[in-house]
């Protein structure tokens, strides 16, 4: 055999960190409304998969469920109101390409630095090791309020302020969600 | 298994690909042949409704070759694409459809852990995943550049999307009465006879059974919700342009992901791998006994959870066959009006029922304290604390 040992977690993650890249990039380039829908949903659900490699089912099942699924509406709304003619395009114009150069491009040098100023990358760790923690859904719940059950026993108290739950973060995802709706709902009244 | 078969397959790299073939294999050849057994039962069950005897020549009796001389017809038909069609995505559709039907099987335990990958959020992941087959749907109808296929992609899209969400909130009741998002602990939940089964927990769940049913049905686009395909009107809908292979492929997906709710449902309400009565634990069929009594345990549990499954089916066919189609505004009254409210009742009703059943505020609350706080009081104990001890540890079972 050529190779004593592959690493496959190491293999998934750089085939489905290309797919990602790529496909963000075809995102870019495309012109039909449709293909960009489908180039972002198999970019997405790349970095759902990259996700899952990690262990990290719930987040995971979150990205498959809220930004897939959310392309899902912006394709049915982007074929309903901008398809006039079969297999409608939107050409990217010049200012838009220059103006989404800068703030992409900013947005991704201070990604590299970030990633570049981190002093060692932790290696792979077994994915079994997610399997094995026992599955509860109470301490899930019980975080989204803000109460971190599986974190009570923590000694270091300096350690346990940085485990707060994710009280915040849900309330902000339901007013934004709110903000939606009564956005939704106005535009729907307005049409009478 | 990885490790099983790093035995006999020298590096372990071989060993690891060769145990996610395997699963691989097993999960296609279930989808595959359950798509045959229920394109032959599909016309047998529609025959007798209509007082028919469906097919009954090919391979002789019952005509149980139907399905193989089908798929040779389907395969043998000329592949045809609209002209204005956009290419990619036609092609590339009913993939997408069977690649997400056949995604949620790895999450769906056929067993006492006879599961591809035990998750601890199981359920989730099935939701998540089966939401992606309308993706294929609305793909397809819509790069058939044809009146009929879009006006079915969007009645397909807006019927999934508001369909979602009171199947999730079905879902979480006997989630949250089991406390666990594992569809493993959830099986284990109400294992004995059968009245530890979740339907039959309190009458909350019941209900929410027959809302859950409603939107299963809907979900996976089927009669009296199969208006994306309705063919007194719109020809046949998403599938006006599909001939052949790529329209077999989309049937596929849609008997795979029909067999998945009804998988889904025996195990969220109709006790999952364990059958009416406890025979396995009489006979001593579990993995405290042996490993080949373990094995025979979870074939017991196996052959339990397909023959649930395969009624599930079955029952959806008869409501195929009995019920009219609706409309599409009667599809989303039944949605928004009837299925949400009932929902969200069954939701609120099933979560003070386990809150007095647990004794109110003065009850067994341990579920809510620490994992760690349980490994610690089993270690004291000396037990050996797997995920399900400490399932039953954390005061679930009365």
């Amino acid at each position: 055999m050529m190779l004593d040992a592959i690493n496959w977690h190491s293999c998934f993650f750089l085939l489905f960190a290309a797919i990602a890249c790529s496909f963000a990039v075809a995102v870019v380039v495309s012109s039909n409304v449709v293909r960009m829908a489908f180039y972002l949903i198999v970019s997405l659900a790349s970095v759902a998969a990259l996700f899952f490699l990690a262990g990290a089912e719930f987040v995971g099942a979150m990205q498959l469920m809220i930004y897939v699924g959310g392309t899902l509406v912006l394709l049915a709304f982007g074929v309903m109101l901008t398809a006039r003619g079969p297999l409608v395009s939107i050409p990217t114009g010049g200012g838009q390409w220059i103006l989404a150069t800068i703030v992409g491009g900013s947005l991704l040098v201070v990604l590299v630095q970030t990633a570049l100023s981190v002093g060692d990358w932790r290696g792979p760790t077994t994915p079994q090791a997610a399997a094995e923690q026992p599955a509860n859904a109470p301490p899930l719940g019980l975080a989204m309020l803000g109460v971190r059950a599986d974190q009570l026993d923590e000694s270091n108290p300096r350690r346990r302020e940085g485990m707060s739950g994710y009280l915040l973060p849900f309330e902000i995802v339901s007013v934004h969600l709110l903000v939606v709706l009564v956005g939704a709902a106005y535009l729907a009244r307005a049409k009478r | 298994m990885a490790e099983f078969l790093a035995d006999y397959l020298s590096p372990p790299w071989v060993a690891e690909l060769a145990a996610a073939g395997v699963h691989c294999a097993l999960l296609l050849a279930l989808v595959l042949t359950a798509a045959a057994a229920f394109t032959w039962a599909e016309r047998k069950v529609s025959g007798r409704i209509q007082d028919r005897l469906g097919p009954t020549r090919v391979g002789g009796r019952f005509g149980w070759l139907q399905s193989p001389a089908d798929g040779l017809k389907l395969l043998a038909k000329e592949d045809l694409m609209p002209k204005d069609a956009d290419a990619m995505l036609f092609r590339l559709a009913p993939y997408l459809s069977f690649c997400a039907s056949f995604a949620v099987f790895v999450a769906l335990p056929l067993g006492d852990n006879w599961v591809s990958l035990r998750m601890s959020t199981g359920v989730f992941f099935f939701l998540a995943v089966a939401g992606l087959e309308v993706f294929g749907v609305i793909l397809g109808g819509y790069a058939s550049s044809s009146k009929w296929s879009l006006f079915g992609a969007m009645r397909e899209a807006a019927q999934v999307v508001s369909y979602e969400v009171p199947l999730a909130m079905c879902v979480v009741v006997p989630v949250m009465v089991a406390g666990t998002m594992d569809l493993v602990a959830i099986g284990e939940h109400q294992s004995g006879w059968f009245g530890n089964w979740l339907i039959f927990h309190d009458p909350f769940t019941l209900l929410t059974f027959f809302v859950y049913l409603t939107c299963a049905v809907a979900s996976v686009n089927r009669a009296p919700f199969d208006l994306a395909e309705a063919e007194s009107e719109l020809v046949a809908g998403f599938l006006t342009e599909y001939s052949g292979f790529r329209w077999s492929i989309f049937f596929m997906a849609e008997y795979a992901s029909m067999l998945a709710v009804s998988i889904l449902a025996s195990i969220l309400f109709f006790g999952g791998d364990n059958g009416p009565i406890p025979v396995a634990g009489w006979l001593g069929l579990t993995h405290r006994t042996g490993p080949l009594a373990g094995y025979l345990g979870n074939l017991l549990g196996m052959v339990n959870i397909l023959t649930k499954g395969t009624l599930g089916v079955i029952f959806m066919m008869w409501l195929r066959w009995t019920l009219p189609r609706l409309r599409i505004d009667q599809v989303l009254t039944t949605c928004l009006k009837y299925c949400i409210p009932l929902a969200a009742a069954m939701f609120v009703g099933a979560m003070l029922w386990t809150f007095v059943e647990r004794g109110g505020f003065s009850g067994d609350w341990s579920i809510f304290r620490s994992e760690s706080d349980l490994r610690e009081e089993a270690s004291a104990e000396n037990m050996d604390l797997s995920p399900s001890v400490a399932h039953e540890r954390g005061g679930l079972s009365p």
